[in-house]
């Protein structure tokens, strides 16, 4: 028995030994959540939670959310969006575009560096796209450069990179020619795959340059100064163009991942920022006064398999989606400020006069049970008799199963199907599954990559990578054509919202609400800028005393 | 003995390879792949990436090439996390679960043991009753719930705790408390099932008889031989606690191992996986064979080298 | 010394076995009647099969089903219409909690069967054989370890889809038996092997063998009942272990579907929103826990019931 006590005093002796260790380590900066002012002397700290590690610190290959908020601490490109997602310039000082729209020839601010001093010249960008472009780095983003001449045939091996029309002409002047008049190109230079990057640190370390605070040089208004145990810690760049504008002294961005916690942590005041909410939670916090609504640019929707009876019937679409209660749902269901959707573009994208395309493109259904059972007995399933089984397909997640739950019972009062099943499937095997056609009714959801409803509409192009729902459409892939050549910002949304109207007539998706963003925010947290298509800003941001 | 730990050792490399071979064959033949996601990417840029990583290669090639890597000991680049490697991740993440799991092995093992010892004592009376009724509570309530009970109350209700992340001592006790809650329990229960068949067996009787003194007896020849069954047990709890609990680590922010035995599959990151199954079979196997030279240590009849004939 | 040869008398053949083990039919007479002598593992008794019951008749007794939502009365705590309170979408917790027993206990009793019967049998052979038997075996169940569970789960996910397209949840609880019979019984077959280990060592085992009795009779007549209680410890460990499994495999999509749910699945669907409605999880948790306490006091009535020491 000695023995055992021998190696248990061992054990304990060891895990106080690896618990002094974790003391030293965990007390070198301030510990997150500290109240402003407190302690801190007079350092004012900003506590986000990001919400999840970042996949990689590598703009070129980052696609994700999260890591387009570290980025936007961090990086700068050509432009930067603004609150409503509008680009504004940023490092170029001007841009000149060319007659023909294809020649952008940007100018860059006077003495501009990098984090570490070094300067920062049109070179930087040009190397840098080229290199996120490079097949050997395999970057997933790579698409967002195909815009430029030259980019997609060196991207996929069948060009050189020389062909890359992106040229410095001198240190400060950069010159890009695209494929095709890209009316969004200024809000496409102002996204993580256009940002520069410090070429001698790649050089240095090609794989690993980006995994620690220490090799990552960055040019935005904030430098990464710490990144360990789930927790990212930045001050403010003073080699920044800008620095002036930047308030906070210290921003901190930990990682929970679960959205209950990271709840209890705000309530506890160890975070001030969340970035969900627990949706159940929602009518609580909403008396607080500390839950935001943010914009969010996507939509929500159920893909029907067009090719699977009696999903080929458009009068079972229609029905289907006519009586669906979206209202009720959206407020009792998933409640957290989303809206009801009666069409498939998302509100919040700006037509050329400055009007809202959703607004301008209204409404196409509402909430009618009548028509809907009128329009499913004209499909030959009159109070939904002898309507046959029907699954919905959905990835695991609690809302998504409450949604499925709600409409299959909507469908049940409203119609009179009885037999609608839910089927749940693991994310890889879910994506498998829609990609390969093989379910009646899926759940899906778009979030846009850009503020232009193109980014919406291409995937339902007959064949597209993206189109599951095997929708073919002669007129709408013609349109769509058209448009991608098109100049004129006015003819160009008109023959959008033509097809849409094509898209809403056919009803090969079934759009149930607008992504909104609802997080918790303490009320003295200020000047944060979130956009529309993805992350925060908190260049300006501050504190409240 | 020699010639029976060679062959051990021999079998569990065998062993590991089974191991290896099972889930190679089974991550690829489950839907999806690493470079899939809502947005699906073009197939241009998808043969680059696969190009990148050899996943265009046959899955023999893949295999014999993953293998040689692996006795070079390199577990190969994560797929998901581009610019990790295997190795960089277990290495980093490894010490954070290993800390929390040697704290809560600890709990387990003395908190159980010791009201298992306690309930088999007083059979039939009153801290039997209690100990038993809280056992059976804390194999009835998983670490998910008692983890998020434990954070309400004791760091959003009373405020004593942080409610989450990693670094500092205060950060260990709610996570080692909701992950010790089940074993602790168990252990508790296995102990006193033990000790009642130890106490009631003739030798016990006869020492009693004899007049020896009873604590020594409990002691040297009860606790003996009814801790036993909880050596068994430790071997793959420790072996699934030192690698982390994906619960847990999630409920409480801790940058340890456990979110990735799960996230990887989700991600279908296939060297992950891999390394990640090799690394806890390692630790699984050693840790048996372990626990079976603790049984000829606590019992020194039991032999391990050969039938009875 | 001498001995005259007329002073041994050989045995019976038959009179070896029979003193050794009395006639099994009142080792369980036996074992029922000393079990009935204990009044917490008898009310533990009624109490599950009450509970059983509950689980399948209850439902018609209710005026409401399963899936029967009403927005206009979501999250309300226990009132005289709905005992247990109603859920996010309103449906009534009573006849949720009603049907989720049967799923949580046929997951449960399917657990406990699997790892009594077949753990204690793998494990017993293991520990009785030894040696390189011995080895083989407990490497195998390495192996079964080591292989992570959910790429199992995710195997059997999609064997399922192919084998019955499209099923309303009918061969949902049948994935879920498969994939818990594969590996929940690798502890018992640990914990049993380990006891067999020391107990083929003691003095009655090696007496038994000595004796001449038959292997076999040796392992399952003597050394396994004298490992009984690690082994209801281990089996009655098994049900809420798969009762929780079997919430997480409803969760990523094996097993049955929404809107049925187990109460693994409804306290862990109410954990999200436990500040606001508490009474959400309260009602799932605690069958889960007067189950397994019931299911326990059972478990420790049968140990001492079968413990051959306690025989008088």
């Amino acid at each position: 028995m000695k023995k055992f006590s021998l190696i248990l005093a061992i054990l304990l002796c060891a895990i106080l030994l690896l618990n002094g260790c974790g003391t030293e380590t965990g007390d070198n900066g301030d510990s997150p959540g500290e109240e402003p002012g407190e302690e801190n002397g007079e350092e004012m700290v900003l506590t986000f939670n990001v919400g999840t590690e970042p996949e990689t610190m590598d703009p070129h290959l980052s696609t994700g959310v999260p890591e387009a908020t570290m980025m936007l601490q961090m990086y700068e490109g050509l432009a930067r969006l603004n609150v409503n997602s509008v680009p504004e310039l940023a490092l170029a000082e001007s841009v000149d575009v060319s007659e023909d729209d294809l020649v952008y020839t940007f100018h860059l601010r006077d003495g501009l560096v990098w984090s570490n001093g070094e300067p920062l010249t049109a070179e930087d960008f040009e190397l840098s796209w080229k290199r996120a472009l490079d097949p050997e780095l395999a970057a997933d983003y790579a698409y967002m450069l195909y815009y430029i001449k030259g980019a997609e045939a060196y991207n996929t091996g069948t060009g050189s990179v020389d062909d890359v029309m992106v040229e410095a002409l001198d240190d400060k002047t950069l010159q890009v020619t695209l494929e095709a008049p890209t009316p969004f190109f200024m809000s496409l230079v102002a996204f993580k795959t256009y940002y520069p990057l410090y070429q001698p640190a790649i050089e240095e370390d090609p794989e690993g340059w980006h995994l620690s605070a220490d090799t990552i040089i960055g040019n935005g208004p904030f430098n990464l100064v710490s990144w360990a145990q789930g927790q990212m810690e930045f001050i403010p760049n003073d080699n920044y163009y800008d620095a002036d504008a930047v308030i906070l002294d210290r921003l901190i961005f930990t990682m929970v991942e679960n959205e209950s916690t990271e709840l209890t942590m705000f309530e506890t005041g160890e975070i001030d920022m969340t970035h969900t909410v627990p949706g159940p939670e929602i009518p609580r916090l909403e008396q607080t006064g500390e839950l935001n609504i943010l914009p969010y640019l996507g939509t929500y929707y159920y893909i029907f398999q067009v090719e699977k009876p009696p999903l080929d019937d458009i009068n079972v679409r229609k029905a289907l989606t006519l009586a669906i209660d979206r209202e009720a749902l959206v407020t009792n269901v998933t409640q957290g400020g989303q809206l009801p959707a009666f069409a498939y573009v998302p509100p919040g994208i700006p037509e050329a006069d400055g009007s809202d395309f959703r607004e301008n493109g209204g409404d196409y259904y509402s909430y009618d049970p009548e028509t809907a059972k009128q329009l499913l007995a004209e499909a030959g399933y009159p109070d939904g008799a002898g309507f046959p089984s029907v699954e919905i397909l959905y990835n695991t997640s609690e809302m998504h199963k409450m949604i499925a739950e709600a409409i299959q019972e909507m469908w049940k009062q409203n119609l009179g199907i009885e037999n609608v099943t839910l089927t749940n499937q693991e994310w890889g095997v879910y994506l498998n599954t829609r990609d390969e056609g093989d379910f009646m009714i899926a759940r899906a959801g778009w979030i846009g990559d850009y503020l232009d409803p193109y980014t919406f509409l291409d995937m339902w192009l007959t064949d597209g990578g993206n189109n599951n729902s095997r929708f073919s459409n002669a007129d709408y892939d013609r349109l769509l054509a058209e448009v991608r050549m098109l100049d004129d910002e006015v003819t160009r949304m008109e023959m959008m919202h033509q097809l849409e109207d094509i898209l809403m007539e056919e009803m090969p998706i079934c759009p149930i609400y607008y992504y909104t963003q609802p997080i918790m925010v303490k009320s003295y947290v200020k000047g944060y800028a979130s956009i529309a298509v993805g992350g925060i800003d908190f260049k300006t941001a501050y504190v409240e005393e | 003995m020699l010639g029976y730990l060679i062959r051990r050792i021999f079998s569990a490399l065998f062993a590991i390879l089974i191991v290896i071979t099972v889930t190679f064959i089974f991550m690829h033949a489950i839907p999806g792949g690493p470079f899939q996601s809502e947005k699906a990417i073009p197939p241009a840029i998808k043969a680059n990436i696969e190009a990148r990583y050899k996943l265009d290669q046959p899955l023999h090639i893949q295999y014999v090439d993953y293998l040689s890597h692996v006795v070079r000991g390199d577990l190969g680049p994560s797929f998901k996390y581009r610019g990790q490697t295997v190795n960089g991740i277990i290495a980093e993440r490894f010490p954070v679960s290993m800390q929390l799991g040697l704290m809560t092995f600890a709990i387990a093992i003395i908190a159980g043991v010791g009201a298992g010892i306690i309930a088999a004592l007083y059979q039939g009376r009153i801290p039997d009753y209690v100990t038993m009724f809280f056992s059976t509570i804390g194999i009835s309530v998983p670490s998910f719930i008692l983890g998020t009970l434990l954070m309400y109350f004791l760091a959003f209700k009373w405020g004593l705790l942080p409610a989450a992340m990693w670094g500092t001592p205060q950060h260990v006790i709610m996570p080692a408390m909701a992950l010790a809650g089940l074993p602790t329990a168990f252990i508790a229960r296995l102990t006193r099932s033990s000790m009642l068949d130890v106490l009631n067996q003739d030798y016990m009787r006869t020492a009693l008889a004899k007049g020896l003194p009873r604590w020594r007896i409990i002691w040297v020849h009860a606790v003996k031989n009814a801790i036993i069954p909880v050596i068994t047990y430790s071997g793959p709890l420790l072996a699934a606690i030192l690698t982390g609990s994906f619960i847990v680590e999630n409920i409480f922010a801790i940058p340890g191992l456990g979110k990735h035995f799960v996230t990887s599959i989700y991600n279908r990151d296939y060297t992950v996986i891999l390394g990640l199954t090799i690394f806890y079979s390692i630790l699984l196997i050693g840790l048996n064979m372990f626990v079976d030279f603790a049984y000829t240590l606590v019992d020194p009849r039991i032999k391990l080298t050969g039938g009875k004939e | 010394m001498q001995y005259p040869k007329e002073l041994f008398i050989p045995l019976a053949e038959k009179a070896v076995h029979t003193d050794i083990v009395r006639p099994s039919i009142t080792y369980w007479q036996d074992a029922w009647r000393r079990l009935k002598k204990n009044p917490v593992a008898m009310v533990s008794m009624v109490f599950i099969i009450l509970l059983i019951i509950f689980a399948l008749f209850g439902p018609y007794f209710s005026s409401y089903s399963y899936s029967d939502q009403d927005f206009d009365r979501r999250n309300q705590g226990p009132n005289s219409e709905h005992l247990f309170g109603t859920d996010s979408l309103g449906r009534d917790q009573l006849v949720r909690v009603m049907h989720g027993a049967r799923i949580s206990l046929a997951v449960g009793f399917v657990a406990a069967i699997t790892t009594f019967f077949f753990g204690v049998f793998y494990g017993g052979i293991s520990g009785y054989l030894g040696g390189r038997a011995d080895n083989l075996m407990m490497r195998i169940v390495d192996i079964l370890y080591s292989i992570p569970f959910l790429l199992w789960v995710i195997m059997l996910m999609v064997l399922f889809r192919e084998l019955f397209p499209a099923t309303g949840g009918g061969a949902g609880l049948y994935s879920i038996f498969l994939a818990l019979g594969l590996v929940f019984w690798l502890p018992m077959a640990r914990i049993v092997r380990g006891q067999i280990l020391t107990l083929k060592e003691q003095e009655f085992a090696l007496a038994a063998q000595t004796i001449g009795a038959p292997r076999w009779k040796i392992l399952f007549r003597h050394l396994i009942p004298n490992a009984m209680g690690p082994i209801i410890v281990t089996a009655t460990l098994s049900i809420p272990e798969a009762i929780f499994t079997e919430a997480f495999l409803s969760f990523i999509g094996l097993g049955v579907s929404a809107p049925r749910a187990s109460w693994g699945m409804l306290s862990s669907d109410a954990l999200t929103s436990l500040r606001s409605f508490p009474h959400l999880l309260l009602f799932p948790a605690l069958a889960i826990c007067l189950t397994l306490l019931a299911f326990n006091f059972l478990g420790d009535g049968l140990r001492d019931a079968l413990d051959p020491r306690m025989r008088k």
